[in-house]
């Protein structure tokens, strides 16, 4: 179909020398760590596969991956079906069109530390509208003393941060839909759902295959918010992967286990969203037959 | 472009769904979506209602609104270095970033669109794998490396930093405005005896326009809201206004007012842009090659 070029590689080139100058070579850094005990800068010692052993057997870091994936299928499952009832009732035209799409938008644009502010503010049960509200409602409400609730409430957040993106993506891919579909579904006498299950979901598989492979990757890297806001406790209920491995990192400094980690790290992310893409793909191949 | 104007021109979903109880269809979704908004807005009302509050207002009183209106707090970021440095430094490093990436993604998204060769479709998924590194211990190296080089503390170290998640971005939503643009018009242009340059500059670069916007407006997003990399390479010459606040939060016990102040005018340059380019966000959130 396209002709083959080998000297479009040389277009390419200047996008794989920035990604490679900013990505491969601090990941060869992090290669170089995880097999090394690092004493100090001038005392290292190669202690091959230690570090991947002993991170792999840290009750801790079970801990921390058992909860991190609750949390992330908790986003996919929630953002997801939020999202695409948003799109389904967000307005097409007009000038609601345009206010609705920006009022959406906006907390895409807030920098992370600062979504973590305005809850952290929010939430609090003093001088924050939620938290006083829940407390005036008679709901002991504390999302600094209580578990379940410092959990809730960093799922909420990232709920009220992140389901603009999955809504505009779908938002889109509805637009995208030639009003032909529509008018034989009318013809038909289709009922909303069926116009909902055979038109409208089908035709946004390619958008919500990008939805859900950028809110699993993000959700799993989750850092700057609930640091801000819970710092990781009460206890350890909101130390997520990535604030558990800071801990190690910055904190103990001990960079030869947490370099390995964070190869182990990147490794789990790469393979379930490898997994999520094919699932998604057999689905909507199988999908599409069914229709046919 | 028809890609761009189709956003507005399709009629609302409503008046293509079956009639048969619309009116009360309509009004369950517009239910809906003004909830959600609620959710949505109350967040940031209270922390832009907050800003003009003072200290002791907020801390002994509970209002909806501020009851001692007062504008002290945005004066005393505007009028204090430490704090309005911080989003000029921002400003500038987003910026830096913004040009650098799309000007790098831009053959690289037309020869991804135009041509195949050795290891295109790797290189394609490679490139989303470089968002999936989790930041925290590779900000050590990302230190080293900007250390050896002199650049530590320069608005170009975040710069390059950010091009990690940027480009890949860019290269994706470009292809897919790319993709849009028959092939035919390349081929005509070269027949013409164009060069690929002056093919490029002034015939293909006007066609896709929208696309570039959008590619802009997603690299000046992702840029501006990023904290780890952009506070680990800093110090004090370009120090982002996101690493001044949590610096501030610690030291200073807890100024809320001040603190609320500096968050709404941390929202206002990505609200600012986002009118601008409202009609093609969402297109540009779609494209891709999926």
């Amino acid at each position: 179909m396209k002709p083959v070029n080998q000297k479009a590689w040389l277009l390419v080139l200047p996008v794989f020398l920035c990604v490679a100058f900013s990505a491969i070579l601090p990941l060869m850094t992090v290669v170089n760590y995880s097999v090394q005990d690092i004493i100090s800068p001038e005392r290292r010692v190669f202690v091959g596969t230690e570090w991947f052993v002993s991170v792999m057997r840290d009750s801790d870091l079970h801990a921390a991956l058992a909860r991190q994936l609750t949390f992330s299928l908790a986003v996919l499952v929630v953002e997801i079906p939020l999202g695409i009832a948003l799109a389904l009732s967000m307005p097409a035209t007009g000038w609601k069109a345009s206010a609705v799409l920006v009022l959406v938008a906006l907390s895409l644009l807030i920098p992370w530390n600062v979504v973590g502010t305005i809850w952290q503010i929010y939430g609090r049960g003093d001088i924050g509208l939620l938290g006083a509200a829940l407390q005036k409602l008679g709901f002991d409400y504390s999302y600094t003393g209580n578990a379940t609730h410092a959990w809730v409430t960093v799922l909420v957040m990232d709920v009220w941060h992140w389901t603009p993106l999955v809504a505009l993506l779908c938002y889109a891919g509805l637009r995208a839909i030639p009003d032909a579909y529509y008018q034989a579904a009318r013809i038909d006498g289709a009922s909303k759902l069926a116009v909902f299950r055979y038109i409208q979901l089908p035709k946004l598989r390619g958008v919500l295959m990008i939805a859900v492979l950028l809110r699993f990757m993000d959700s799993f890297m989750i850092y700057t918010e609930p640091f801000v806001l819970t710092g990781g406790g009460p206890g350890n209920a909101t130390t997520f992967l990535s604030q558990y491995l800071t801990q190690k990192a910055v904190g103990q400094f001990d960079l030869g286990p947490a370099a390995a980690f964070s190869l182990i790290y990147f490794l789990i992310i790469l393979l379930l969203c490898f997994i999520l893409y094919n699932w998604m793909q057999r689905v909507g191949t199988a999908a599409k037959e069914v229709v046919q | 472009m028809n890609t761009v104007s189709s956003v507005a021109s399709v009629p609302p979903l409503a008046a293509r769904a079956p009639s048969r109880s619309k009116a009360f269809a309509i009004d369950k979704r517009a239910i809906f979506l003004v909830a959600y908004l609620v959710f949505a807005v109350l967040p940031i009302y209270w922390m832009v209602s907050m800003s003009f509050k003072t200290n002791n207002e907020i801390l002994s009183t509970f209002s909806f609104w501020p009851q001692s209106f007062t504008w002290d707090n945005y004066r005393t970021i505007l009028t204090d270095e430490s704090w309005y440095s911080g989003y000029i430094n921002s400003m500038i490093y987003v910026a830096l970033n913004t040009v650098i990436s799309v000007t790098v993604a831009l053959p690289a998204a037309y020869a991804f669109s135009r041509y195949s060769f050795l290891g295109d479709k790797h290189v394609f998924f490679w490139l989303l794998t470089n968002r999936m590194t989790p930041p925290a211990v590779f900000l050590l190296p990302f230190f080293q490396l900007y250390t050896t080089l002199g650049l530590m503390d320069t608005h170009l170290a975040v710069a390059l930093a950010h091009l990690v998640f940027n480009v890949p971005l860019a290269v994706w939503i470009l292809e897919g405005f790319m993709s849009g643009v028959p092939r035919e018009i390349d081929e005509t242009a070269y027949i013409d005896g164009y060069s690929f340059p002056r093919f490029f500059l002034t015939i293909f670069l006007p066609l896709i326009k929208a696309g570039v916007g959008v590619a802009a407006f997603f690299c000046f997003m992702f840029s501006w809201v990023e904290l780890l990399l952009a506070r680990t390479l800093t110090s004090v010459n370009a120090k982002p206004i996101v690493a001044t606040m949590t610096r501030t939060v610690s030291a200073s016990g807890m100024d809320w007012a001040v603190l609320a102040a500096a968050g709404v005018l941390t929202i206002v340059p990505g609200a600012v842009v986002i009118w601008f380019v409202r009609h093609y966000i969402a297109k540009g959130f779609a494209m891709g090659r999926v």
